[in-house]
This record gives C-alpha cells, structure tokens and sequence, in this order.
C-alpha cells in the first residue's frame, strides 16, 4: 500500500461525493442544495487539481484535464450563487439555482470521469 | 511539459495544498462567525465576501474590515486568519527557494534553456565538442568566420568561459558527457542545419564515440576528430570521419616543414593564418639551414616528433631528457634542460638552435633563457602548452613559438573554410621552397599584407547558371583568365589567385589563365574579399558574365539580343 496512493484516491473520490451530495435532490428546491456542499465540493476538487499537476503520463493529462473541468463548472456555479438572483433570505432565486445545480451536475460528470480514469490506471497496473 | 516546469510544479504541491486549505478554512469560518451591520441588526458574511477579506488579508494588501466593521469575535478570527496565511505564504516561499538552489533544477533550467536556443539556430553550424585550448581557439575563429556553433564540455567552468570570452553571436553551451548520442542531439546534431562536428576533447574514447554517433546518426557529415594514439586514428578512418587530427604529429609536421623547407612553411602557415590576421615577408622567422647542431630539450610524445623532424632537417642533436631516455642515432644527456651544465654538455655554446620542448611551461621559458645567457643569438623554438601564459611567451621573444592547441585549431579551420582547401594544404606540404617562395610573393603582391580569403567555385547548372548562358553563344570555351576578369571593367583583373581545379577526381594545382573551363570543373581562388563578391556575380548574372568575358554591353532581352546578332550578320 502506497499513501501517496490513497490520499490521492481519497481526495478524487471525495470530490465527486460532495459533488453528488450538492446535486441531489429537487432542482429547484433551495433546502436540498446547502451552500456549504459546494463550497467543500469546490475545495477538495481544488486539491485534487494540485495533487494531478505535474504527472507526466497520459493518464494524468486525462485527469487535469477531467479536474479542470471540474474546477471550471463549479467556480462558474459559485458564481452564479453569489451574483444572480439573491432573494432576501441570501439564498438564490429558484430560476438561478437551476442554472447553480446543472452547473455543478456537470462538475459532477466530469468527477465521475476522474474516479474512472483512476479505476482504470489502478487495473492496467500489475505491481 | 517542460522538465523544468514538471520539477516546479510537483515541489510546490505541498505549499500549495496548504495555502488552499489555509483559504478554505479561514473563508467558511468567516462565513460563520457572526456580526453586526451598521444598524446593529445581526449580519453573516456570505461566503464571496468571506472569500474576498482571506484574499487581501493572506496577501498583506488589507482593505480593512469591510463591508461592515467587525466585532471582536471577527477580529479573533482575522487574527488567526494572519497568522495562518504568513505560515503558509512563508513555507511557499521557502519551497520556491530551496528549488532555484536545488542542483538538478538549475541543470534542468540551463539544459532546456539551451536546447532551446539550439532549436531556434536557423542558420548553419558547427557542433564543437571539448573546449581545451584548441577547442576555445576553433571557437574563436569560427565566430570570425561568422558562422555560428553550439558547444558541449564536461568542465561547467568551461563552459561558463564561453560567456566570458565575448562571442559576436549568441553561445550555446551544455556541461555534458558528449558520448552520448542523446547530447549529441540536443545540442543539434539531427537538425540539418548542423553543417560538421569537431570533437576535439582530451581523451581519445569521447572523440572516437562522437565520431561513431555522428557517423551513424548523420552519414555523409564532416567530422573532423582528434587522435591521439594511432589505433583511434585507424578505427575514425575507417568510420569516414572527414579529417583525423593528431596534435603531437600535427606539430612534427609542422616543425619538420619549418626545418625542411622554411619557405614552404611560411606560404603553409599563411595559408592557415585566422582571417584578419597580417602576412609579414619575415613570419615566422627562417630556421638556419642545415647542417647545423640542436639541442632537444623533453623527450616525451611531442619528442618523437620533433626528432623525427630534426632527421628530416638534415640536423644533428643531442637530446636532455630527465628520465635519459635513449634515442637512436642521437646523443641522450640525463637531466634537465634548465641547468647550465647540462645545456654546455649538449654543446649549447656551438649549437644552432634550441627546441624548448617539455610539457612545462615554466621549464620551457627557463630553458630559453638558459641557453640565451649561454649563447645569445641561438636560435629558439619553444613550445607554449597553455594560452594562459601568453604575456610571458610574448614577451620573452623567442625566434618561433609552437602552440600545439593552436596548430589543431588552425588545421580544423583550414579543413572547415572551404571545401577544396584542404586538399590544397596537402598538395602545399610536399612542394619545396622556390615553389612556395614564388607563390607566397605572388598572393602578397595581389593580395596586400591581410591574410587572403578563401572560396571555391563548382561550375555547375545550378551555381553557374548565368556564366553558362553566357558560354552557349560565345565561340570560345571560357578560361581561368576570363574569369578573373571584372564585371566592371573588362581590362581590370579580379584580385585573385586561382589555387587548384579538381575535374572530374583529378586535381590541377595553380591552374594556368589559359585553363579551360569545364562543367563540373571545382575551383579554388585566394584573394579579397570583393573579388569573392564579383566571381559570384559573374556566375549568376549572364549579363555581367557577358561583359566580362567579351568586353561589351550584350542587351539584356532576347529580342534585342536577336536583333544585335542579325545586325553583326
């Protein structure tokens, strides 16, 4: 066992479950969506984008890739929460959580690629 | 990606994870502190402002507590906030630093750095391996020449010399084991740009390997190799390699010239002079003809050659050697060339001549004066092993100063100026003085006291389109003397020496005026510079050409020129 290799696994997969947390629910139904969800969502994919730089393989061109993606979905999705459609009560309007939840419904996609690179990486090894 | 920037980002991964938690953390506890608005009314930060206050507070900017002033549970908050950024700002910079000092990232810099430069080199090269003495003085020459170079050594101060030495153009150099193939690329040896490798380094098994890399990787490149034992010698023959150059039978040769035939030495070494360099009537100065005595001094592999160029001479010698070395044929005195008593036995007081030639330097000056105090007009030849002690050699103001590293560096740039010079060089060793003596006063007379330029000519379709247009409709085939015509006045010659023709395998060496002109013909001239210019007009222009050859205007449109030859009818 490798710890570079689990806290690696670790943060990818962390990544796409607080994303999938954030995603499920109503789509336009403010208490399924917490806004710390996708904040936690949007650090650790972050982390994840660090911890893929500078891997020279093809795989790891794959994975900055799927993470840039991801980082580019939920930055935008952060986004749209703070500067469209705030109600009173600080939380967006139901129209901009629509756009905020199929943003990070994309993130989420793109994490999902992410967690199945690794799987097929960690396969195609034989050590 | 780069190397350089793989090496950089997978150091920093660790600072960069912790300023990204060290934000996280300070964002969403803001976030969650709560505060008052300027009404008193209960107030929380939304994360995006939260975000905004870590952002200029970790980065020192501090707009202050806005939008609205904290309270005290805030600023405990911001306190931390401080302290935690400056940690992580801190270890960062300390990672950032411990990188540029690291020993491999700035080789990596420095090897990227120039393999870049060598893919950007878009005009022809030289790849010059081994940067001793001769290799610096190759450099210093080619850059003269104008071409360009890039330069491998294992010496990082050497390397870090060519900086210093202040070449016209930009240096490339890499401290690297040439004996790689994978060296040899980047510094350009693929690209075909790469015009000829000289491998001049001081161990004969990197010259040999360059010469194996370069001859299978580029078939058919010149290669010019430094042998220093025979058997390397025999095996870069065998690969191809262009020129073999072994320095200490280079410099018999040299001597064994200057002692056989001075004045065919005087035309060899003007030949081989770097361009920008004078020709003096009295340089180098004569060796006294035989018979005559010499006193060798140091018999090691440089003293074989000079012996054996002493027999060639004609002379008699004794040899001081500290070891005593036997020496066949000649008398052997045991010690060294410094002390009185050895020189007096050597018969130094009758003796024509000195030859200083230990691996000394500081010997070799020692010996000089020596045998000045004992005898002041003998004549002596002293060998300089290393450029660093030029003021002293200057100006000790022996008769002739033999600088190894510089005879290489001058045989390469003879083999490398023109195609045909240095078969001419070849031809020029073997002939004897009155026909060095009569062609020396001849290029001085044309040329003037600079030292000539170089160039051939191959009279070819593509090279000599317009001097052959010309040739189709003139009755008479067209000579070496009608060449060296000017294209600006028909009665004035060119300033320039026809040295050698090659037809078809055949060399024709100082090919007469009267020399017809062939296809194909290879031609090698000495002169100046803007005779250079006006031979290559006369090739490419028909009707410069025709001027020249015939002494009249020829109209330039083929309409004109038909109704000229209908007119002449």
């Amino acid at each position: 066992m490798n710890l570079e290799k689990v806290v690696f696994a670790f943060v990818v997969i962390l990544a796409a479950t607080l994303n999938l947390g954030f995603v499920y629910g109503g789509i336009s139904d403010p208490g399924h969506h917490p806004l710390w969800q996708l904040f936690a969502a949007t650090v650790v994919s972050l982390i994840a984008a660090v911890l893929k730089l500078g891997d020279r393989s093809h795989m790891g061109a794959l994975q900055l890739a799927s993470s840039l993606v991801v980082l580019l979905q939920l930055i935008v999705a952060s986004l749209v929460w703070f500067f469209a459609g705030q109600t009173a009560t600080g939380l967006p309007s139901a129209s901009a959580l629509v756009t905020i939840v199929s943003l990070s419904a994309g993130a989420l996609f793109a994490n999902v690629t992410s967690v199945i690179i690794m799987l097929i990486d960690t396969t195609a090894q034989r050590r | 990606m780069s190397s350089v920037l793989l090496i950089t980002i997978r150091r920093l991964r660790a600072p960069l994870i912790l300023i990204i938690l060290i934000f996280a953390l300070s964002t969403a506890g803001l976030t969650l502190i709560p505060g008052v608005d300027d009404a008193g009314r209960p107030w929380h930060m939304t994360t995006f402002q939260a975000f905004y206050f870590v952002t200029y507070t970790a980065t020192t900017i501090g707009f202050g507590e806005i939008p609205h002033a904290f309270t005290d549970e805030q600023r405990l908050f911001a306190t931390v906030i401080i302290y935690l950024s400056v940690i992580g700002w801190a270890y960062l910079l300390a990672a950032l630093l411990n990188l540029v000092q690291d020993k491999g990232f700035q080789q990596a810099v420095t090897s990227s750095r120039f393999r870049r430069s060598v893919a950007g080199m878009g005009e022809p090269f030289y790849l010059v391996c081994g940067l001793g003495d001769s290799g610096m003085a190759v450099l210093r020459a080619l850059d003269r020449l104008g071409y360009r170079f890039t330069a491998l050594d294992k010496d990082e101060r050497k390397i870090q010399e060519l900086e210093i030495q202040g070449f016209s153009n930009d240096a490339p150099g890499l401290v690297a084991d040439a004996r790689s193939p994978e060296t040899l690329a980047a510094a350009g040896l693929l690209k075909s740009e790469c015009k000829g490798v000289l491998s001049l380094c001081d161990d004969d098994e990197t010259n040999l390997a360059v010469a194996i890399s370069a001859s299978i990787l580029r078939p058919g490149l010149s290669v010019i190799g430094r042998a220093d034992t025979a058997t390397t010698a025999v095996s870069m023959n065998s690969l191809g390699t262009y020129r073999v150059i072994n320095p200490f039978r280079e410099f018999g040769d040299y001597l064994g010239l200057a002692m056989r035939a001075p004045d065919t030495f005087r035309l060899m070494s003007w030949l081989t002079s770097v361009p920008g360099a004078y020709l003096f009537p009295s340089s180098p100065t004569r060796i006294p003809a035989a018979p005559g005595h010499w006193i060798v001094c140091g018999y090691g592999r440089f003293g074989k050659e000079v012996i054996a160029a002493v027999r060639q001479g004609g002379f008699t010698a004794d040899v001081i050697d500290p070891a005593g070395a036997r020496v066949e044929g000649f008398r052997s005195i045991r010690g060294l060339g410094t002390d009185i008593d050895a020189l007096r036995n050597a018969g130094a007081e009758t003796a024509c001549g000195i030859i200083a030639g230990t691996d000394d330097d500081t010997a070799n000056l020692a010996i000089a004066l020596t045998a000045r105090r004992l005898k002041p007009d003998i004549f002596v030849i002293i060998r300089q092993n290393q450029q660093t002690s030029n003021l002293l050699f200057n100006r000790i103001g022996a008769n002739m100063t033999m600088v190894p590293s510089e005879i290489v560096a001058n045989q390469c740039i003879a083999a490398l100026r023109t195609p045909l010079l240095a078969e001419f060089l070849d031809v020029v060793r073997n002939k004897d003085d009155l026909w060095a003596y009569s062609l020396s006063e001849r290029l001085r007379s044309l040329v003037g006291v600079e030292a000539p330029r170089f160039w051939s000519i191959t009279i070819g379709r593509a090279d000599a389109s317009g001097l052959l247009d010309v040739a189709k409709r003139l009755s008479q085939p067209i000579s070496i003397g009608d060449f060296t015509r000017s294209p600006d006045r028909h009665d004035d010659r060119l300033l320039c020496v026809a040295l050698m023709a090659v037809r078809e395998g055949t060399t024709i060496e100082l090919p007469h005026d009267e020399f017809e002109l062939a296809l194909g013909d290879q031609l090698l001239f000495a002169g100046r510079s803007d005779a250079e210019r006006s031979q290559s007009i006369l090739l490419s222009d028909a009707s410069m050409a025709a001027y020249a050859l015939e002494g009249r205007q020829e109209a330039d449109s083929w309409v004109w020129r038909t109704i000229e030859r209908v007119l002449n009818r």
